[in-house]
């Protein structure tokens, strides 16, 4: 039996590292009240004649020391903790996105180069991963043990979770939310491979059509196209080059066009109108799938590397 | 002998008047309290049947309960019956109940029919959700995530959240009635620091009653509006917020978890000095200590939802304020240290409760601090850590706590005293099943094991086994105090006025105390802590 977890990305060395500083606090602290207990059960049992002196008046400066060490010593481990938190929020701009669909109860994979796969992920070892996720029904929780990360995969959303794995081999994936009768169930395998492998598993896996490029022909089927490439009597902004990029609003803010805007775009598209627009595009809620979306917005992404490159 | 008649005002409540009728429609604090406690009792024993056979289907990695469907039904009816018919009324509606107005020198409540009401109230919610319950029951888990509760659930859930609605007036009434009991009744002479620490806790209690559970009826209201009548409040599908449930649940049910403990840590601040025979250490610094948690504790919410996707802004402010709150807790633990300090220690079975609370409190406060450091709580948010941390407060400290109040009052209540070396080793063994019951359940969850898992891989077995026959020798040392207590009822001693030697108003009653409490109204010239200095004798009592 293991009473440690292996460690299999980079991302969560920190992350062991806090676990290991709050097991040394705790252990401390544990001791020191464990033994004083012990300690006075014994000296001070009613009838023992030990001395027991003058009592300690000055309560308050006990008070005030006990009061301020505490605090200091939670304000650093909340600085700590955070710290590596925030590191972590924000995944590198060069990061394999992989789309992740959930649903009662299966984890549904999407890979770029439009791979499928269900209950598995495969990734490239030594290179970030970030994830894009959503839900098609509940909440579910996207749980990788190995690499310290977990998520809510929440529907009508993207959540994004990012991780560096450095340890080939296979590692748990759990559903850690509880989403229904077959929760446990909702488990898979998250394949690291190297490079090698990894290039191999993408050929021999299909794929055929990159999820870009299957985006490209819905972005026609549903009408897309008619308002957003241009020549038609509507005005709608070009998506050429929006991915990542500032995007002024009407209400005077400003959004940066990640995956998450983009899906609100589509999905309320009345949520957040680019200044100097008229917002007269229909909403697509209730009529693009989630598994349609990613390719959407898998196209939309492409279109950016287009203007740049 | 010549039979000796009682003036009126001299009867022992347990003998004015013995009918049914007498019961159900009484009044007197002190019977309702009784009522309460049988209620709960039953309730405990029920939500502890629930946990015996998870543990029993855990044996196994596969699952010892064919379907995940009836696991996922006991899971849930473990938990909203613990939680809301066990843990949350559990110490104030039955010892604070009997105790407060005894300790405050008054009659009764001040709305004595409202006490009864607020019974009935409990008992009709109590029974709405059993109903469900055993009519096929939910799946939803205690916490009612939405969408899954309002759109995806099976089973009666609008019955479960109807019946928990209902008990939620029972606790809004009664926090009002010992507030206003508080402020209004009290004893001339009985000033607020006079006032016994147990008194304060129920105050804070009190208050977050009234402030919070109206935030659960409406977020129940919302729920059960979507769910009957699918209007979109929190499934995306219609047009709402999954997180603003959410937010709603934990903006009560944070607090809620203040009110299991508050009373508790209100309990063993009693116990302690009356065992070590000495003032309470820093007597302000631990009642103010229960009113900034009673405070503080709605401001910490978020941090049951680190991982949820709420903003970064959001989960960083609610761990900074998740710090804040553990750090009255930990005074009071150095308060009783310092309680303990140069006293004159005796270990009765109350005293033996009151120290296993401490140790496991302590262990449960500690590793909250785990869950409340952000990138340590991505890891361990959902597991079977989540699990033991819990349980160490809730059940470790908030069950232990009962069983040292019910110890230490059970004389007063009763007017018998129970087996004493029987009660010790239930104690400790109580202590030692706990701790076997959930200390693997750490480790299982820091090696990733979810929770709410019907069937898990086999490489967690071995430590859910463990956790299992823990399980069981925790079954059976709550089953010790059930059988001698109620040994005691017919067969045991009788309680002197005051076996412990207590200095508040409580012990200057009979045991049992009369219907009417006192005779005369006390009038209180000192604290409730102030025994002999040390190096004087205590006299032995
Ligand atoms: C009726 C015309 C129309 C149709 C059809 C339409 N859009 Fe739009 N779209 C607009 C207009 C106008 C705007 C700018 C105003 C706004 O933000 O609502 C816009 C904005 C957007 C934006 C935000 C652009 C930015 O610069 O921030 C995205 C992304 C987008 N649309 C994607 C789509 C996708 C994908 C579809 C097809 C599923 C679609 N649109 C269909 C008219 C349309
Ligand atoms: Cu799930
Ligand atoms: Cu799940």
């Amino acid at each position: 039996m293991r009473l440690t977890l292996p460690l299999a990305a980079s991302t969560g060395a920190q992350t062991d590292l806090l676990l290991l500083g709050l097991l040394a606090v705790s252990l401390a602290v544990l001791g020191l009240v464990f033994w004083l207990m012990l300690v006075y059960a014994i000296r001070y049992r009613h009838n023992s004649p030990v001395d027991r002196g003058a009592l300690a008046e000055k309560s308050f400066r006990f008070e005030i020391s006990w009061t301020v060490a505490t605090l200091v010593i939670f304000f650093g481990l909340f600085i700590w903790g955070s710290t590596i938190y925030v590191r972590l929020y924000q995944p590198p701009a060069n990061a394999l996105k992989v789309y992740v669909v959930a649903k009662q109860w299966m984890w549904k994979i999407e890979h770029a180069g439009g791979q499928r796969e269900i209950n598995a992920l495969h990734i490239p070892v030594d290179t970030p991963i970030e994830l894009i996720m959503t839900s098609e029904d509940v909440i579910h929780d996207f749980f990788v043990p190995a690499f310290r990360v977990k998520r809510d995969v929440l529907p009508g959303q993207y959540e994004t979770m990012w991780f560096r794995p450095d340890r080939i081999g296979t590692y748990h994936l759990f559903c850690s939310q509880f989403c229904g009768t077959a929760h446990s169930n909702m488990i898979g395998d998250v394949v690291v491979m190297s490079a090698q492998d990894y290039a191999g598993w993408l050929t021999t896996s299909g794929g055929g059509k990159t999820l870009a490029a299957q985006g490209k022909g819905l972005f026609i089927r549903y009408g897309c196209a008619g308002c957003h490439l241009g020549g038609g009597t509507v005005r709608a902004p070009s998506l050429v080059g929006l991915y990542g990029s500032p995007v002024p609003l009407s209400d005077g803010s400003t959004a940066i066009a990640d995956d998450r805007y983009i899906r609100d775009s589509i999905m309320q598209p009345k949520s957040q109108v680019v200044a100097s627009y008229e917002p007269i595009m229909p909403s697509f809620a209730n009529v693009i799938g989630e598994d349609d979306l990613v390719r959407l917005v898998a196209y939309i992404h492409s279109l950016a590397a287009e203007k740049h490159g | 002998m010549s039979q000796i008649v009682l003036p009126q005002s001299q009867i022992s409540y347990l003998s004015d008047g013995v009918s049914l009728r007498s019961w159900l429609l009484t009044t007197d604090h002190k019977r309702i309290a009784i009522l309460y406690m049988i209620s709960i009792t039953f309730f405990f024993f029920l939500g502890g049947s629930a946990a015996a056979l998870i543990r029993y289907n855990l044996l196994v990695p596969q699952g010892m309960i064919q379907s995940a469907e009836t696991y996922n039904r006991l899971f849930t009816m473990h938990g909203i019956i613990m939680v809301w018919f066990f843990l949350v009324p559990a110490v104030p509606v039955t010892i604070g109940n009997f105790m407060l107005p005894l300790m405050l020198g008054a009659r009764d409540l001040a709305f004595p029919k409202l006490n009864l009401i607020s019974w009935y109230l409990f008992m009709a919610g109590g029974a709405c959700a059993l109903y469900a319950l055993f009519s096929g029951g939910i799946d939803t888990g205690w916490t009612f995530y939405t969408p899954l509760s309002s759109n995806y659930a099976q089973g009666h859930v609008a019955a479960v959240v109807i019946g928990i609605f209902i008990s939620g007036f029972s606790s809004i009434a009664t926090g009002l009635n010992f507030i206003v009991t508080i402020h209004r009744l009290r004893a001339p002479g009985l000033t607020w620091y006079r006032l016994p620490v147990f008194v304060w806790s129920l105050y804070s209690t009190s208050v977050i009653f009234v402030l919070a559970t109206p935030v659960l009826a409406i977020t129940l209201i919302l729920l059960l509006f979507e769910t009957l009548f699918h209007v979109g409040v929190f499934d995306p599908r219609l047009g709402g917020d999954p997180l603003l449930f959410q937010h709603l649940f934990w903006f009560y049910s944070h607090p809620a978890v203040y009110i299991m403990i508050l009373p508790g840590l209100g309990v063993v601040s009693e116990i302690i000095p009356v065992f070590a025979r000495k003032e309470l250490f820093g007597y302000k610094f631990v009642v103010w200590a229960s009113v900034s948690i009673a405070v503080i504790a709605f401001f910490v919410w978020g941090h049951h939802m680190f991982v949820s996707g709420q903003s970064l802004f959001a989960s960083v402010t609610f761990s900074l304020l998740s710090y804040f709150v553990a750090v009255p807790s930990a005074i009071k633990v150095f308060n009783w240290l310092g309680t303990l300090h140069k006293g004159h220690i005796r270990f009765d079975a109350p005293m033996i409760y009151a120290f296993g609370f401490i140790g496991l409190f302590t262990m449960g406060g500690l590793t909250g601090l785990f869950l409340a450091a952000l990138a340590a709580d991505v890891e361990l948010h959902d597991t079977y850590f989540v699990v033991a941390h819990f349980h160490y407060i809730m059940v470790g400290g908030m069950v232990s706590a009962y069983f040292a109040a019910l110890h230490y009052w059970w004389p007063k209540m009763t007017g018998k005293m129970y087996p004493e070396m029987l009660a010790r080793a239930a104690a400790l063994l109580m202590f030692l099943g706990f701790n076997v019951t959930f200390f693997p359940q750490f480790i299982l969850g820091y090696l990733g094991m979810p929770r709410r898992y019907h069937a898990y891989p086999p490489e967690f077995q071995v430590l859910n086994v463990l956790s299992s026959a823990g399980a069981t020798i925790l079954a059976a040392a709550y089953l010790m105090p059930l059988v001698y207590l109620t040994f005691s009822l017919f067969r045991g001693d009788r309680a002197p006025a005051n076996p412990w030697g207590g200095l508040g108003l409580e012990w200057q009653t009979p045991s049992p105390p009369f219907t009417i409490n006192f005779v005369v109204t006390p009038v209180v010239t000192k604290g409730p802590y102030e025994f002999p200095k040390p190096g004087i004798e205590p006299s032995d009592v």
